[in-house]
């Protein structure tokens, strides 16, 4: 199938700005994507095998929900692309009727490194089920997507480990935009499925700025920051952010990658993001965790055994509406149901989260709704952590 | 509450009125329970069980599992109900959990022994019903020693669990009166006597005498009893029970069991057995569509092909991980044959996973150990059998109770031993 590129207008862009912050880089939009539209800021949930951890599609797009990921390596691996072709597309799969975006597996390079070698072929994985050998290079990685289906496809990057330093960041960066070009050439449905390119360059300022340089002159709908968010100091991570957003084209898309606390998505909001993901909000779910305005509640601890309000008074989620402290703390010692009761709230505390940043910046009143949420989150203001002081200074929004 | 009989023959149709403690709740009989594991029907939460029809009026909370939230039950003061955030739902409190065996030789003429998640409690009459006073369940079986399941236990055990469990009611009934927390609640006597005919009719005799609300056919879990016996002493326990109070049966699941236990008179059963066909990873897919349509039939016929092929899987030996208990009623959806089943579970099913999902991707949620599976197999399994229950309710009215019981019996036959070749 050829693409409608070049010649013409285009495709009709991917985000629509509707508003955006008079003082900080925040804005507010839409991503109008083929499973229908997506307001931004936006978090975007994990379903990494093709399920949100025990919450079903129904309930999933009951929280409001309209995008969530799934893992390209996983899926890829099991139940494999050729299945999930037959069945449709991943959205036909898990019959998600909105929109999907899969990674490209690289990022499993970090996390399964003993099993992977790098080479400007591809990736080369030892495949977990079986042994045999598994070449991912960007054609297969994209190839695996196209099988997929989802709405945003992401490029094959060398990932290094945001706490690697030395010449091995620099080959990653540049083996990156190489393999970025694979990516676009090899995209086989550019008009259904979006290709994000993913900046690269670690924590150095030159390699990042470099990356942006070359990435920004191809024409891809939208763009990742990618390489943070792997345990690096919250000073760096931040200034990596606003490097980024500071070079990005304000008309596309910036999806932060693997960001999901609610302080950070707030910062990161001010800096010009506009697309999230995480684990953590499920996967603390899973720990008997629930998040709450002013941190998170532990649930499996003594103090929440006669505890009868509910995890957040002020929350409008299944499980608040529902069942209190002492009972989720009673059920979360042997009933998975209490997992999927903290996971539907966990998932509703992240997409009110955002919602209210949204509304705040189209209501024109963002720092005012970014005060707010730290003084409930930290009470006193020197209980705010200083890199978000600074980084909220370097967006233009102070505490004052 | 009473119960209202439709006057057909060979089981009980009718409908217990008048349920719980705003009497407004019915439950059509015969009827189950729904199952619930510390007040939450397993795997599910609130949306996911609304998904499912025709749950039953009726919740069955296990005591082991409430028990150890008694302190919380006493301070919260407005019972398990509304704790479980089910305030609307008519409780049942058994003394056991179906599905949690219970280990022989802990029972005495003065306690009873639970077996929860911190393992064994000892429970006096006195303090079984300040357990019930911090419940307050609309229903529950009065403490009884059951303690005759493992088989041989001999007469002189059988005539002990009698004489205690009678004990044991005399006294929680003193109790039940002058508890003004339980006023609004019903306790049912527990029938005993282990496999002893004259034990199980003094028991249901004496019983019977009390002002009990309803009765607790006990201690015919397992399968140490002898079928026939069994269902001998069903039916001449049921005989002595007075018509106007319903009879609950504990343990027995599976869907030929239960029709064999609705023709010997019981009324009220459990619904641990979709349960346990969960958590071994398997789907109900038994017919029970009496329905002479042929086209209906044939769509239905779906499902018992599936039964045959469980018994074609065997020769491969493909089955081996497969849980042992897997009746020919299911189909074990982590077999690779489902990989790129494209169909849903069960053809017909209107269940939320039947209508939305397929084998393959149940399959796939299994193999990956995603928690979504057993979301989704709990979802189709409750349905199915609550469907199931509708269906003999139907049977009954339309005086076709044999053509059911013919179709599952005979599926009944099929699996592993009965494979047909070549499917």
């Amino acid at each position: 199938m050829a693409a409608p590129m070049a010649a013409g207008p285009g495709p009709a862009p991917l985000l629509r700005v509707v508003a955006e912050c008079g003082r900080s880089r925040a804005r507010a939009g839409e991503l109008r994507l083929p499973h229908g539209p997506v307001p931004c800021p936006v978090f975007m949930p994990v379903g990494t095998r093709g399920t949100a951890k025990g919450v079903t599609a129904a309930q999933l797009a009951a929280l409001g929900c309209r995008i969530c990921l799934g893992n390209t390596y996983h899926l890829g691996t099991r139940p494999g692309p050729e299945l999930v072709q037959r069945a449709g597309g991943l959205h036909s799969f898990m019959d998600w009727p909105h929109n999907l975006l899969t990674d490209s597996g690289g990022f499993q390079m970090v996390s399964l490194v003993e099993l992977s070698e790098v080479t400007e072929e591809g990736v080369r994985f030892r495949s977990p089920y079986g042994g045999e050998e598994i070449l991912l290079s960007p054609e297969k990685s994209i190839e695996i997507q196209n099988a997929l289906g989802a709405d945003i496809v992401m490029q094959l990057d060398d990932v290094v480990s945001s706490t690697t330093t030395g010449p091995r960041v620099e080959e990653a960066m540049h083996r990156s935009v190489r393999w970025l070009d694979r990516c676009i050439a090899a995209n086989r449905r550019p008009e259904r499925q979006n290709l994000f390119a993913i900046i690269q360059g670690g924590l150095d300022p030159a390699l990042r700025t470099q990356c942006l340089e070359e990435m920004t002159r191809r024409d891809v709908p939208g763009f990742a920051i990618g390489g943070l968010s792997g345990g690096e100091e919250k000073d760096r991570f931040w200034r990596m952010v606003k490097l980024s957003t500071d070079r990005l084209p304000r008309d596309k898309p910036r999806y932060l990658m693997g960001v999901g606390y609610a302080t950070d998505l707030v910062v990161c909001v001010a800096l010009g993001c506009d697309m999230f993901d995480c684990v953590f909000p499920t996967r603390t779910a899973r720990f008997g965790s629930a998040l709450v305005p002013w941190g998170s509640l532990q649930l499996k601890n003594k103090q929440f055994a006669k505890d009868f309000r509910p995890i957040d008074e002020k929350c409008r989620c299944p499980t608040c509406q529902r069942h209190s402290r002492a009972y989720l703390h009673a059920l979360v010692r042997s009933e998975t149901a209490a997992l999927h009761h903290l996971t539907v709230h966990n998932i509703a505390y992240q997409l009110n989260l955002m919602g209210s940043i949204r509304e705040s910046i189209l209501a024109q009143r963002f720092p005012e709704f970014v005060r707010e949420f730290l003084s409930t989150m930290y009470g006193a203001r020197e209980r705010v952590p200083a890199w978000v002081l600074e980084a909220l200074g370097a967006a233009g929004i102070t505490l004052d | 509450m009473k119960v209202k009989l439709c006057g057909v023959g060979g089981g009980r149709l009718g409908t217990l009125v008048g349920l719980g403690r705003s009497g407004a709740a019915a439950l059509a009989l015969p009827g189950c329970l729904l199952y619930t594991r510390t007040g939450s029907a397993p795997h599910l939460t609130c949306d996911t069980l609304q998904a499912v029809s025709g749950v039953p009026a009726v919740a069955q909370l296990t005591l082991p599992t409430v028990a150890e939230l008694h302190e919380v039950l006493e301070e919260y003061k407005e019972g398990a109900a509304k704790f479980i955030g089910m305030p609307d739902a008519v409780l049942y409190c058994s003394l056991h959990d179906p599905v949690a065996p219970c280990p022989s030789g802990y029972n005495t003429n003065k306690t009873v022994s639970l077996w929860g998640n911190s393992g064994r409690m000892e429970m006096t009459a006195s303090k079984f019903m300040d357990i019930q006073r911090a419940i307050q369940p609309d229903w529950f079986q009065c403490i009884s020693d059951g303690d005759t399941i493992s088989g041989e236990v001999g007469r002189k055990r059988a005539k002990k669990s009698v004489d205690r469990s009678l004990s044991f009611l005399d006294v929680c009934l003193q109790l039940l009166e002058k508890s003004p927390e339980l006023q609004g609640s019903v306790m049912f006597g527990a029938i005993e006597g282990g496999d002893i005919l004259e034990e199980r009719l003094r028991s249901a005799r004496e019983t019977a005498k009390r002002p009990v609300g309803g009765f607790l056919l006990d201690g015919f879990q397992g399968c140490a009893m002898a079928k026939e016996t069994k269902l001998k002493l069903i039916a001449s326990v049921t005989a002595e029970l007075p018509e106007d109070k319903p009879r609950i049966i504990h343990g027995v699941g599976k869907p030929d069991e239960v029709l064999e236990c609705i023709e010997r008179g019981v009324d009220i059963f459990e619904s641990f057995f979709p349960f346990q066909v969960t958590e071994r990873g398997c789907a109900l897919v038994f017919s029970y569509d009496c329905h002479p349509d042929p086209e209906a039939a044939v769509l239905k016929q779906n499902g018992a092909q599936d039964l045959d092929k469980n018994g074609a899987e065997k020769d491969q030996d493909e089955i081996a991980k497969a849980d042992p208990e897997i009746t020919p009623f299911e189909i074990f959806l982590k077999d690779k044959r489902y990989q790129d089943d494209f169909g849903p579970l069960l053809e017909g099913c209107t269940c939320y996973c039947c209508q939305r999902h397929t084998r393959a991707y149940v399959h796939h949620l299994l193999v990956t150990n995603e928690l979504l599976a057993g979301v989704l197999l709990m979802m189709h399994n409750f349905q199915h059998y609550f469907s199931f229950f509708s269906a003999i309710r139907d049977a009954l009215r339309d005086d076709k109770l044999d053509q059911l019981k013919n179709l599952v019996f005979r599926q009944a036959l099929q699996g592993p031993g009965n494979a047909k070749p070549g499917q």
